[in-house]
Formats: C-alpha cells, structure tokens, sequence
C-alpha cells in the first residue's frame, strides 16, 4: 500500500482546504516515505499526534493524526529522519512519547519551567534540579570540543553551537535549541483567532507577515471565510516585500562574513530605504500586526514611495552580483562551502531558498497559484554561492511581482466577519526562509482549541548539522548565514 | 665557548634593574584622579555594548542590526557593539526574560566589569509584553536584573534605540 492510500484509509476529520485523516496505531506505523510524500512537520494535542506531509507529485498537502494511548505513539523518525526534532519536542510539550525513536533527548525542555509536558493537559510539577545536556559524542585521535552559545558574539538570537573539532575541521557539530521558548502556542489557545493573531506575528520577527498570514488564512479556512480581493492583494505584497527585505539581509550578511563589507554596506542602504518605504506605505518597518485573520489591519499608502525603493534595489541588483562574482577572495569562501548532499536534501525536504539552492522544486506559493511552475528559479549547487545566488535571484523576482501588483491594486474592502463558530483548518505560505505552516482546530464558540505554527527551520537546522561536515570551523559562520535558521521560529 | 658562559651568567648578578620601591599611597591617589579625569574626557562619549537576546523573536534584533547599517551609522557616535560581555559598558537586552535565558543572562551580567548599565530594550524586555504570563517567561529584563534605560517599542525603530543609547550616554558624561 503507497502511503498516500493508507493515509486516505483514515477516517477524514474535516481540515479544510486540506484533508486531516485519524489513523490507528499500525497504519501511522506502516507510513514510510515514497510516493514523493515529504514530511512536513509533527506535532500533539492533547491525546493526539498529528502531521503533515506533502504529496510533491499532486502538490497537496495532507494531514495525518493517531491516538496517543497511554502518552505514547509510534516513531516516524526511523523512516523520516527530519522527525526526530519534532519528536523531541513532542515529549516536551505535549508529553507522547514516540516510540523506537530515533532520539529521546529532551530538546525545547531545559529543565528550567516549572512544569512538564505544558501542552499535555496534564502537565506535572518539573522535579527540581536542571540536567545537563547529553550531546552526541566524535570519536578519534585528537578529536576536540568547542562549546558556543547559547550567548553568540554578534547580534543574533541565541543557541548553543557544540563542535567537535580535528585540526580545523568540523567533525560533528549538534545544535541545541530552546533557549528562546516563550510558551507560544499555550498562550494561543483559549483566544479567538483576532486575539491571538499577535502571537503568530511574534514567532519569528523576521517572518512577521508570513506567519501572520498563514496564522490568518488557517482560520479564514476553517471558517470557511475569505478575505476580500485587495486585503489578498495587500497581503501578497506585504509577503513579497518582506521577502525582499531579508534577501537583502541575508545577501548583505553573508557577504560581511567573508569580510566583503562593501556589498554588505550597499544591501544594508538599500533595506534601510525599502523599510522606510515600507514603514510610510504601512505604518510599520517590519508589518507587524498588520495582517490578521480575515483582514489587513490598514490600507497601503505612499504606493509611488515604495516604487521608488523598489527601483533602486532593482538598479542596483545586478552590479552587486557583478561585485560579487568578480572577486576571487569572496568567490573562494563561498563555492563549495557548506554543501548539502542530495541524498539529504532529499531525506528531508527542506523548503525555501535552502531547498531550491539544492534544487528542489518546490515553493508554497506553487499550491496557491501564487507563482506559475516556470516560473520557479532553482540552483543545483546546494552551497553557500547557491543559496546567495538563489537570494539575488528571487529579490529580482519579488520586485517584478510587486511592480505589477501594486499600481494595479482592487479596489474593495480589508475584512471579513469571522462568525464565531467551529472548524480546522490549514495553510502553507512561503515565506523568505520557505514554507511556514499553521494549523488550528476552533471549538463551537470560534476559540482556538489547538494550534501550531511550524517554522520552514525546522527543517534547516539538522541539515545545518550535516552541511558543516568536513568544512573548517571559521567556515561555520557564512554557512550558518547562508541557511539563516530561526531560533525564535523553532523554540515557540 | 657556551657552557662558561652560562656559568658566568648563572653566577653573576642579572642585567635587570630591581623592582622600584613601592611608591607612596598619596602619590597613587593623585595618579588615579588625575587617569580617571583623562579617561573621562577622553573615553566619556564612548561606549561598548554588548546585545544580549533574552528569548527575543529577532524582531528588535533586525532593527539593533540596522542601526549599524550606513544610514544610522552607530559608531560616529561612540557606541560599538562588542562581541564579549568583559569588553562591555552597556548590556543591550531584548526578549522577555525566558526560564531557558535566565542563568546564561545573570551569567553575562557577572562577567561584565563596573560600571555597567543595563538597558532593557523592546516591549518585551519591558515587562514581558504580549508574553507575560507564560510557564516559560519570567517577565521582564527587571526580573533577574535592575534595569537602568527602558527604550518600549515593538520593535523600537533604530532613531528610538539610537535617543535611549544618546540620553544614557549624556546622563553619564
């Protein structure tokens, strides 16, 4: 049996505008991967486990739940490697164990709240004492460690990098994440979707608009409601021009971690003027708060302002990767640095621009309709140069859309009622770092029941892991920079 | 030829002068005024920051980040960020206060040298903001350290981080 009919052998619990199927212990057993199903992301609820997965050849999404008998469900980690993150912080949340896993190490949980298992409904007093983490161990001659973090040397969110070192080389590297846990979805549940709309805004900062708008459009389809046309619009051009505004980020970024200040200086000018023009056209550099379930919080304004900042950035594009592919000294940090191997790329799926630097056709905005297939950029490289060239490229692209999109605005209203009644549903939007998921569950009285909210990170930092291998660790940097993970989006 | 020569040096009285006498209490006293005077005049509109995310979104942390871009220019007003709490005069904290950030954050604060001032930037680091109440939050800055500058916001713009780092530069000059 393909895994896609074992999932539909489910019985269909009524996710809209994708299908969720409860499954019995042994078909969640008998899931592998094949049929181009790619795993999504996993995640509890009180008394279930429930996943995502994408079917690459239909491009659909498809959701799956089991049971938790006894706190425990069986492990998707020994077939898709990617799980066994989510896995880890399905035990510290929401206390199920997944069993033959193939990692039981605690992951968001530090020993520092004072409860276990949050999310469980039937969370117990954390027992005193905080136990160190157990990292993985390298063996070998001479084999040394360096511990990072969880306070880095830059300004950036924090995480304990632990490297295993021989000579200047990365033996193995483990991330531990956490240290930003901020009990987000406990704090979502119980609200009705507009009030609880700020804290998907606020799962990862740099992704505002796009967490926001999957956290929108889930609830929009599970009330079965829709956004009129120019709040669609609207929307697709605050995604767009968040998305240019961190390419910009990370192009300039990973550039000043090759010591190219120049190119770093140029991205940062260019930013700074695109989030002023932002900032006139909505009240808010980043666009925080500025999408919510059923409606844009405000109307666009100084539109021939952001035309203006758009134009500069697309003059000045080009002869940045002029700079860049004219320099040896940055051409020798970059090319061939931090490599992705096929076989993992494949394992785990990884979206957005770490995804399609490693070739993998595959962007959200391809479920909706919002990008044609040709229209797909891709890279083959899966380094470091891919994932900057495939930034560059879709910064192009992004300017394009918003060129088109916004002298050409519909005229119509910014919200919709959202009836205080029941319902599930999904969606996918792609984000400047891939595809944030978000899924919740409303009860009879239109308050959110259960929730997640899935950062494409999490399926970057393990990959993070693997691409370091091999490479020396003054490396580490530019190739963390150019995978760009989240912490904040992971940690919740 | 080497070995009496070794010999010779071995015995004989080493070529380094002795240590001078300790010098007079009233001498050093004057010393110090007269150093912290100059230090002041010359190290007085200069400040080293060291951004501490306390379990931020990253949000505060783009716009801390843009501060450094061309436009807002930090550093032709005194202020750099440093990479180690031990080169630091100012603690830059984001975030509310997570149970996961807590020790490593006290942690910081012990390493860095006095005098040290702690600014607790963004609604968060304020008093939680929207995630006060959380099992995982403990609240603000405020509840592990005291709080010198507060600069609210979410996240402040770099014009609004750039007056509360000018103010706390000015009170201290």
């Amino acid at each position: 049996m393909n895994p896609r009919a074992i999932l539909e052998s489910g019985m269909e619990m009524g996710c809209r505008p994708w299908p969720r199927f409860m499954l019995d212990a042994a078909r969640w057993q008998a899931l592998a991967p094949g049929e181009e199903l790619s795993l999504l992301g996993l995640w509890g609820e009180v008394g279930f486990a429930h996943a995502a997965f994408l079917d690459e050849a239909r491009m659909e999404v498809l959701l799956a739940s089991v049971p938790a008998h006894d706190g425990r469900v069986p492990a998707l980690s020994p077939r898709w490697p990617s799980a066994a993150l989510f896995e880890r912080a399905l035990a510290d949340l929401w206390a199920i164990t997944a069993e033959g896993g193939t990692d039981a190490r605690p992951f968001l949980d530090h020993g520092r709240w004072p409860l276990l298992g949050p999310l469980s409904g039937r969370a117990t007093p954390q027992p005193p004492g905080v136990t160190p983490m157990e990292f993985l161990p390298a063996i070998g001659e001479g084999v040394h460690i360096i511990p990072v973090g969880p306070i880095h040397a830059g300004v950036i969110e924090p995480g304990h990098f632990r490297f295993h070192i021989q000579g200047e080389i990365i033996v193995r590297l483990e991330v531990r994440l956490g240290y930003t846990h901020k009990g987000t979805l406990s704090l979502i549940q119980g609200k009705p979707p507009r009030a609880a709309a700020r804290f998907a805004a606020r799962l990862s900062g740099d992704s505002t608009v796009a967490h926001s708008l999957a956290f929108a459009r889930a609830a929009e389809a599970a009330l079965g409601v829709e956004v009129p046309p120019r709040a669609f619009a609207l929307r697709a051009a605050m995604l767009e021009l968040e998305r240019l505004h961190n390419h910009l980020n990370d192009l300039g970024f990973i550039a000043n971690d090759a010591a190219f200040a120049v190119i770093h200086a140029r991205c940062g000018w260019l930013r700074e003027g695109l989030l002023r023009a932002i900032a006139a056209a909505f009240g808010h550099r980043l666009m925080m708060d500025r999408v919510l379930p059923g409606a844009v919080a405000q109307d666009i304004a100084a539109i021939p302002g952001l035309l203006v900042a758009l134009a500069q950035v697309a003059a000045e594009l080009p002869g940045l990767l002029a700079q860049y592919e004219s320099h040896a000294s940055l051409q020798d940090r970059v090319l061939g640095t931090g490599v992705m191997t096929a076989a993992l790329v494949q394992q785990f799926a990884p979206g957005g621009v770490v995804g399609r630097a490693a070739g993998r056709g595959f962007d959200a905005r391809l479920l909706t309709g919002e990008l044609a297939p040709e229209a797909l950029i891709l890279q083959s490289s899966a380094d470091v140069d891919a994932r900057w060239r495939q930034r560059h490229a879709e910064a192009l692209q992004s300017i394009e859309f918003l060129q088109a999109l916004l002298p050409a605005l519909p005229d119509s209203g910014l919200s919709v009622t959202l009836p205080p009644q029941g319902g599930e549903g999904v969606a996918l939007v792609e984000g400047f770092r891939g595809e944030c998921l978000a899924w919740m569950r409303l009860d009879g009285g239109g308050v959110i029941e259960a929730c997640m909210l899935r950062d494409p990170s999490w399926l970057h930092w393990p990959l993070l892991e693997a691409a370091v291998i091999g490479n020396i660790v003054a490396d580490f940097p530019i190739i963390n920079k150019s995978i760009n993970g989240s912490y904040s989006g992971v940690d919740l | 030829m080497l070995i009496p020569r070794l010999l010779r040096r071995l015995l004989s009285r080493p070529l380094t002068d002795p240590a001078p006498r300790p010098t007079a209490p009233e001498i050093i006293s004057e010393l110090r005024a007269r150093l912290e005077e100059a230090s002041h005049t010359r190290l007085g509109r200069s400040l080293s920051i060291r951004q501490v995310d306390a379990g931020s979104c990253n949000g505060c942390e783009l716009e801390i980040n843009a501060l450094q871009n061309v436009a807002h220019d930090l550093e032709r007003f005194g202020l750099r960020f440093v990479a180690s709490p031990r080169h630091a005069d100012i603690l830059l904290v984001t975030g509310p206060l997570t149970r996961n950030m807590a020790e490593a954050l006290t942690r910081a604060r012990a390493a860095t040298p006095e005098p040290c001032w702690v600014v607790a930037l963004g609604d968060c680091a304020v008093d939680g903001g929207v995630f006060r109440g959380s099992y995982a939050v403990l609240g603000g800055v405020e509840a592990a350290l005291p709080v010198d500058l507060v600069i609210p916001g979410c996240p402040p713009t770099p014009e609004q981080i750039l007056e509360g780092l000018l103010a706390l530069m000015d009170a201290n000059a």
